[in-house]
């Protein structure tokens, strides 16, 4: 009881004291050169000019007349055009390969979860054979998608966002390349251990150990060329995508390495530990790669900084310290020790600070100016999925509620909310990085814009169904377990039209998905329309300069 | 700490610095804490170890990914209504003490499993439902499991374990025999019985305790 006492202490005084801290330094604009390091990410003379590769010519001028029709910004020194197309150049072949292989994990991952979806409703389909089985393929999806296409478009994204940030070459991409082809090796070895029937049993946590091997050294080796290039670092200040994936590229291997540590973890220590992991993996991984991408890409898009550069700080610092200790609220009623449960929720709780920091810097720097979304391929899809970021967080805040948590755990409607935060969030905001950042990885153009309008509605229809369906059926299924005059089958049976509806949404997803991967597929044989100008940086509205790659040692 | 004096810029140390504190103190929070708080706890006298057999199956209840949709973890009954559905009482960490890896899950498309040893007691019935949940339970969307069988035309051969199903789920001249990976699987569920009691027995030197409170048969 002292004990449990002095441990709620202890977090709850240095909770409180880290707030007072922030609020105090805020008010006292301690923290950054405030306006000035927001437009770090501008060239000199850029503010003011959008930037959006993946748009077509007719929808970049309509951006540039929707954002700043009067914008003089046109006029980035030839020196400055020279620095960015080599800084982008140095990380095309990694970032290529990165992205490559993550879309057809996603691919992949997009169809075993249909499967396992469509089994859920159909538990006589496709049982012959044991590879397939639900309890397979389910875990097969989530590895997939988590390890594969999300984690490898997060690192491809991450890779591609250090030498821009940084306005210098990235250093040391062949370490990068090496760890990616570990984690990939990693990623396949896993998937195969969980279809023959090798997993761990954890959830998160399925690859067995050996593995697990290649993906430390890999997830460590990716972090190579961040710590390398910040040492030729032409930037005084770094920007605050920095610090999120710098933060991630440290946090994931220690993450994975503790977790995964062969038979030093034993029973409901290891729920806590499980669960510890399995929430990091989410808060300190993924979190803050997709972030990183959103500071970068609103703005940029835009052309006009973030809306208060000082609050990110808060964000980041209170993201990294509450979001850490909110695993214990998977164990709710569980058999673990009520300190610890508690600590979690009140942490949960507290995850509406860096959220509220989080969005109103995202939202408020788009505010006003959603036409442009209308424009941008890419600040659709992640002005969405910062949105989503924004629900995910305030409905994870309350999941964490026991009154709320005594009807959601155990049921779908967790599975709906972990698909807002990885599919809403996350991937939303993958899909409108790779689209701004593979033409200037291929230098060429996404061939037919109409396949970017089709992959954004049907997953946006798609996920839609999904969430809304599940959500709604979880929900119920919740109240009906929970009212004991109720028989259990009963809590079953009235969840099957929403589990058929998600597999309707699923169905619409995947096939959003292939259209996705074939247009990449296209882009990458170079296939379609040549179009001048969106592929290369020209400067926004002239548009009609040559393209071609730039001499090396030209001069202006 | 440099508040007031000179600017607070955000570089690599400070960076890596600040998120390998703030990673130690969640590690040490859910994962470091509850190990050194678990680790010596002595099974209940009531928990039997796994036997040779038990633990295949509970290999191969992890292998098929049961956990996804089961449960073993009832809740109190001040939280749900576990225990009126015969689920049994909500258990102690010290239930687990042999569950490594842990299954405690998180899904109940199916339900808790912590006793169903203890619920359905028949090997023929675990088997009959392994092979077709619906033979049993109309409505469930659990997936039938052939691959733990074998179906063959003719007679079972002695030693092996046929599966009796409802009538109208048997086919005439055909036997369903359970492979070992079923029979291992069934071992274990049988075995998942947690109905002792939680609570340790009152110490007896205490003699004001065993006053106030009798000490009650276990």
């Amino acid at each position: 009881m002292d004990f449990t006492v002095g441990v709620l202490l202890v977090t709850f005084i240095l909770s409180v004291l880290a707030l007072f801290v922030f609020i105090a330094s805020m008010s006292k604009g301690l923290f950054g050169g405030g306006g000035a390091a927001a437009v770090q990410i501008f060239d000199a003379n850029e503010l003011g000019a959008v930037e959006d590769p993946a748009a077509t010519q007719a929808q970049r001028s309509n951006l540039q007349q929707a954002m700043d029709p009067d914008s003089s910004a046109d006029q980035q020194s030839r020196q400055e055009v020279i620095t960015r197309l080599r800084v982008d150049q140095s990380s095309s072949l990694v970032v290529g390969v990165c992205l490559t292989l993550s879309v057809i994990w996603l691919v992949l991952a997009s169809l075993a979860g249909l499967i396992a979806s469509f089994k859920l409703h159909l538990p006589d389909w496709w049982v012959a054979q044991e590879w397939v089985t639900f309890g397979r393929i389910r875990p097969i999806h989530l590895n997939l998608v988590a390890y594969g296409w999300c984690s490898m478009a997060g690192i491809g994204v991450a890779l591609w966002l250090i030498p821009r940030l940084l306005k210098t070459e990235l250093v040391g991409a062949r370490y990068a390349l090496l760890g990616g082809a570990l984690w990939t090796g990693g990623v396949i070895a896993g998937t195969i251990a969980i279809a023959t029937g090798h997993s761990d049993g954890l959830e998160w946590l399925e690859y067995p150990w050996q593995a697990d091997i290649p993906m430390v050294i890999g997830g460590a080796l990716v972090g190579f060329p961040l710590w390398l290039t910040l040492l030729r670092r032409k930037v005084k200040h770094l920007y605050v995508s920095v610090w999120y994936i710098g933060a991630a590229l440290l946090w994931f291997p220690i993450l994975f390495l503790i977790a995964n540590w062969p038979d030093l973890h034993f029973g409901v220590q290891q729920a806590t530990m499980n669960w510890w992991y399995g929430h990091n993996v989410l808060g300190l991984w993924f979190t803050p790669l997709g972030l990183a991408a959103a500071y970068y890409f609103i703005p940029k898009v835009l052309g006009k900084p973030i809306y208060s550069y000082n609050l990110s700080l808060l964000g980041f610092w209170s993201l990294a310290f509450f979001y850490s200790q909110v695993g214990g609220h998977h164990l709710i009623g569980g058999p673990v020790p009520s300190w610890l449960i508690t600590i979690s929720i009140v942490q949960s709780v507290m995850m509406v600070v860096p959220v509220a920091a989080v969005a109103i810097n995202q939202h408020l720097t788009v505010l006003g100016n959603f036409r442009a979304l209308l424009y941008s391929p890419t600040l659709r899809f992640i002005v969405l999925g910062a949105m989503m970021y924004t629900a995910a967080s305030v409905q994870g805040s309350l999941q964490a509620l026991r009154v709320v948590n005594d009807v959601t755990h155990f049921t779908h409607y967790t599975v709906a909310h972990a698909h807002l935060g990885l599919y809403g969030f996350f991937t939303m905001v993958m899909f409108g990085s790779m689209y701004f950042i593979m033409p200037r990885v291929m230098k060429w153009e996404w061939p037919f814009p109409w396949m970017i309008s089709l992959h954004f509605w049907l997953v946006v229809g798609g996920f839609a169904i999904y969430f809304i369906a599940l959500s709604f059926g979880g929900w119920y299924q919740g109240l009906a377990m929970l009212d004991k005059d109720v028989p259990f089958m009963q809590s079953v049976a009235l969840t099957l039209p929403y589990l058929e509806a998600r597999s309707v949404g699923g169905t619409l997803m995947t096939l959003g998905h292939l259209v996705f991967a074939a247009h990449f597929v296209m882009m990458g044989w170079k296939f379609g329309p040549k179009r001048l100008g969106a592929a290369l940086l020209a400067s926004p509205r002239s548009g009609t300069r040559k393209p071609g790659p730039m001499p090396a040692g030209s001069t202006p | 700490m440099s508040f007031g004096v000179g600017k607070f810029e955000m570089d690599e140390l400070r960076i890596i610095v600040g998120t390998m504190v703030i990673l130690s103190g969640a590690t040490a929070l859910l994962v470091v804490i509850p190990y050194l708080l678990l680790k010596d706890e002595p099974p209940p006298p009531g928990l039997k170890p796994y036997t040779a057999l038990q633990l295949q199956g509970r290999q191969v209840y992890i292998a098929n990914g049961c956990v996804y949709c089961h449960s073993q973890q009832p809740r109190d009954i001040a939280q749900a209504p576990d225990a009126t559905r015969g689920w049994g009482r909500a258990p102690v960490s010290a239930d687990y003490a042999y569950d490594t890896p842990h299954l405690l899950g998180t899904m109940r498309t199916g339900p808790d499993l912590l006793n169903i040893g203890a619920r359905q007691p028949s090997a023929d019935w675990q088997l009959g439902h392994l092979y077709q949940p619906r033979a049993y339970t109309p409505g469930s969307i659990m997936p039938a499991y052939p691959y733990l069988f074998e179906v063959r035309d003719g007679a079972a051969l002695p030693g092996e374990k046929v599966v009796n199903l409802p009538p109208q789920w048997a086919k005439p001249g055909q036997v369903v025999v359970a492979r070992p990976e079923a029979l291992a699987l069934v071992d274990y569920l049988l075995s998942l019985d947690r109905t002792y009691p939680a609570l340790k027995p009152l110490p007896v030197a205490e003699p004001s305790a065993a006053a106030v409170t009798p000490k009650e048969g276990s």
